[in-house]
């Protein structure tokens, strides 16, 4: 209201329009607290419910257990600076069981909270998620809830940087399951150890070393409340909304994309179109300029374009990246990387139109006879690369051929050297050479 | 007088030139060997660390192209030295008859004898100075360092030869330059180590490359009808040198064992690389 009047010289319309915002908002947040039954509104610790005080008179000892000895602390300091404590609300307005509860103490088990009673959007969206599918399947799942991710009583709100959701903090939080590998073993998380493959990624260095806020944390791809698996089409990250995540971030790659023959394949509803995470990986993304990288994209290329991997490897440039150096010319050396193009395309790298000046990238002397070199031939295929063909055939049989005949040689020349070598002893033993004497030089 | 049991009777076979040609021979076959060898088998563990153990891919290319220069060196003076003792000395035996490598009839017989030999059919064949596996191992580097000399050339400098030859020939080059290889590499440390030096008789190797002679007795064990011969026309004497001095000896051992070595253990690696 304090905002409303400091603005009201702006006019009638702004006045009017403040009123109202208010109005909607006092009757939303009244609409919400008075939903729990008969329970008052949270902002209310009149009548006779118990105030939290009383709780922790019991629950604020941190020595405080339950009769099977598990620990029922709750730090009163940190309670009351949660957004909820902050709020004014009280321990009853979540555990709504114990309102009207007169004896202490009170029952062991309590009603699981309902936090939907006022945060009904983010459960809803909850309620869409892997987590909440997973609880569904089995109650016993070590799958999130909101408290898992939020903490119970001291929750706060995302922009707090002591809250376990603030960006800097989020995949510690999220590592607490999924870079735990009882849990993941118990979750039968497909994914794995997808914390420890983030920490040392691109992303999960700019957070926990840079301490980059806009860097992307787990909910950056995955959303927050609706995380759904890959494999559902709903999801943020399934295959083919991979390129519009990484695009909220990355929008002048995502535009490049988009114009190439990956990107383009996609739009038009090639589902094997190769996306973002198929080269880069999912959540072990590295930077693009290291060398490492640039070697083990090669095999990502190499697994949806097999046969290019192949011929690629019979090359210098293959045998030579294999080896672990990368002073030569990798795929996207010469495909360029996120709008690669057909051949056909005068845009293409390889493109008739570009390819000496592809070339010429490292062969400063190429002409175009040079490009005339096949780096892909396949010296199996017999229609493409005649040539080739034949000679690889011909140098086949002649390996096969020279090793064949030159090993049944010597196999059959071992038994009779072990004998002459013992014969050539007794020979020397004796002085004398009991091989057939040679008719020459008496003659 | 000397001592004249064969024994101790020495024959030249190799003479100075020959041996040190071989001898560096060896030495550009290796490296060129076992820097190349990494790039065959990229794809194998054992080949990114010999590429490592060269100093990296630059450094291993220029150990190759190196050793490349020194078995051209190598084979050009070889033809030089042949061309000249044919040319200007008129020794055409080199083109035919005991003296020369080029494969007779003898050699096809001198074969079937050898083999049934080997399974006990027939005496030893009477060999003479060059045995037809001895002109199979020299034919097979010669022709080895013609397709890969030539082959390397054009992919050592493609840009150049690229205004001359068409795309294709550089596919072939390519092909034909590991493919090759890797016959000279498995038929040298394989084939000829066991003809010349690995089998029984010659366990574990014959120095005679590296000495440069034979015992009289050994020649006439060996090779019947080459001591025939030189005992009829005076040779024995005229070829006849003192034992090798002690050092040429134990180096051509230590050299010997050290070729071998090497040699073995690349076959073990390429072995490895084809049977896993």
């Amino acid at each position: 209201m304090a905002e409303c009047v400091r603005r009201i010289g702006f006019g009638a319309w702004a006045a009017a329009a403040c009123v109202m915002l208010a109005a909607a908002l006092g009757l939303t947040v009244a609409a919400k607290a008075a939903r729990p039954s008969t329970t008052a509104p949270a902002t209310s610790t009149a009548g006779t419910q118990p105030d939290s005080d009383l709780c922790l008179a019991c629950h604020g000892d941190p020595g405080a257990v339950s009769g099977a000895g598990r620990s029922i602390a709750v730090d009163g300091t940190k309670l009351t600076g949660s957004i909820h404590g902050l709020l004014g609300m009280t321990c009853v307005d979540c555990h709504a069981d114990l309102a009207d509860v007169e004896a202490f103490p009170h029952a062991v088990r309590l009603a699981p909270v309902a936090c939907g009673t006022c945060h009904d959007g983010a459960v809803a969206a909850y309620d869409l998620s892997i987590h909440a599918g997973a609880r569904r399947e089995n109650a016993e799942s070590v799958a999130a809830t909101c408290v898992d991710c939020h903490t119970a009583h001291e929750i706060r709100p995302k922009d707090d940087p002591d809250s376990a959701t603030y960006p800097l903090n989020l995949p510690t939080t999220c590592a607490r399951c999924h870079g735990n590998p009882d849990i993941i073993e118990a979750g039968g998380i497909a994914a794995g150890n997808v914390a420890a493959l983030y920490q040392d990624s691109i992303h999960g260095r700019a957070v926990a070393q840079s301490g980059l806020l806009v860097a992307a944390t787990c909910t950056s791809c995955h959303g927050s409340h609706e995380i759904r698996a890959k494999s559902d089409a709903a999801s943020r990250v399934s295959h083919a909304n991979v390129p519009a995540v990484c695009g909220s971030c990355h929008e002048g790659i995502l535009r490049v994309y988009q114009t190439g023959a990956h990107g383009s394949g996609l739009a038009s509803g090639n589902g094997q179109a190769a996306v973002c995470s198929d080269c880069h990986t999912a959540h072990d993304i590295q930077r693009a300029d290291e060398g490492d990288w640039q070697l083990d994209v090669i095999g990502e290329c190499g697994t949806c374009h097999t046969d290019r991997i192949r011929t690629y490897r019979d090359t210098l440039h293959g045998q030579v990246t294999s080896l672990g150096f990368v002073r030569v010319a990798t795929c996207a050396a010469c495909h360029g990387s996120h709008a690669v193009y057909p051949r056909s395309d005068p845009r293409s790298m390889v493109s008739d139109e570009r390819l000496l000046e592809t070339c010429r990238q490292c062969h400063e002397n190429a002409t175009e006879g040079f490009t005339r070199y096949a780096p892909h031939a396949d010296k199996y295929d017999r229609e493409r690369y005649p040539a080739l063909y034949w000679a690889r055939f011909g140098m086949t049989w002649l390996l096969v051929g020279v090793f064949g005949f030159f090993g049944l040689h010597a196999l059959l020349w071992l038994p009779r050297g072990f004998i002459e070598r013992r014969r050539l002893k007794r020979g020397e033993a004796g002085g004398e050479d009991d091989r057939e004497p040679p008719p020459g030089p008496e003659a | 007088m000397a001592d004249t049991s064969p024994d101790q009777v020495f024959i030249r076979r190799f003479d100075a030139f020959d041996r040190i040609l071989h001898g560096l021979l060896m030495l550009g076959f290796l490296g060129l060997a076992a820097t190349g060898l990494p790039l065959l088998f990229s794809e194998e563990p054992w080949a990114r660390g010999l590429a490592r153990i060269f100093g990296g891919f630059e450094v291993a290319g220029w150990l190759h192209r190196v050793s490349a220069l020194l078995l051209m060196a190598v084979f050009g003076t070889h033809l030089w030295r042949v061309g000249r003792r044919i040319v200007v000395d008129r020794q055409y035996g080199l083109l035919w008859g005991p003296h020369s490598m080029v494969p007779q009839p003898r050699d096809v017989g001198d074969f079937v004898r050898h083999l049934r030999w080997f399974v006990g059919f027939g005496p030893r064949p009477r060999f003479d100075r060059f045995t037809y596996w001895e002109k199979f191992d020299y034919w097979a580097v010669f022709w080895g360092m013609g397709i890969i000399g030539a082959s390397g050339l054009l992919l050592w400098f493609p840009e150049a030869f690229s205004r001359v030859l068409p795309g294709w020939v550089f596919n072939i080059a390519l092909l034909v330059h590991g493919e090759e290889a890797l016959l000279a590499v498995g038929f040298i440390f394989t084939m000829h180590f066991f003809n010349g030096h690995l089998r029984p008789e010659k366990f574990p190797m014959d120095t005679v490359i590296f000495t440069g002679r034979v015992t009289a007795a050994e020649l006439r064990a060996e090779r019947p009808d080459e001591y025939d011969r030189l005992m009829r026309t005076g040779g024995l004497e005229s070829r006849r040198v003192g034992p090798a001095a002690r050092w040429v000896h134990r180096l051509g051992r230590l050299v010997g064992a050290a070729a071998i070595g090497v040699g073995l253990t690349l076959v073990v690696l390429i072995l490895y690389a084809f049977l896993t």
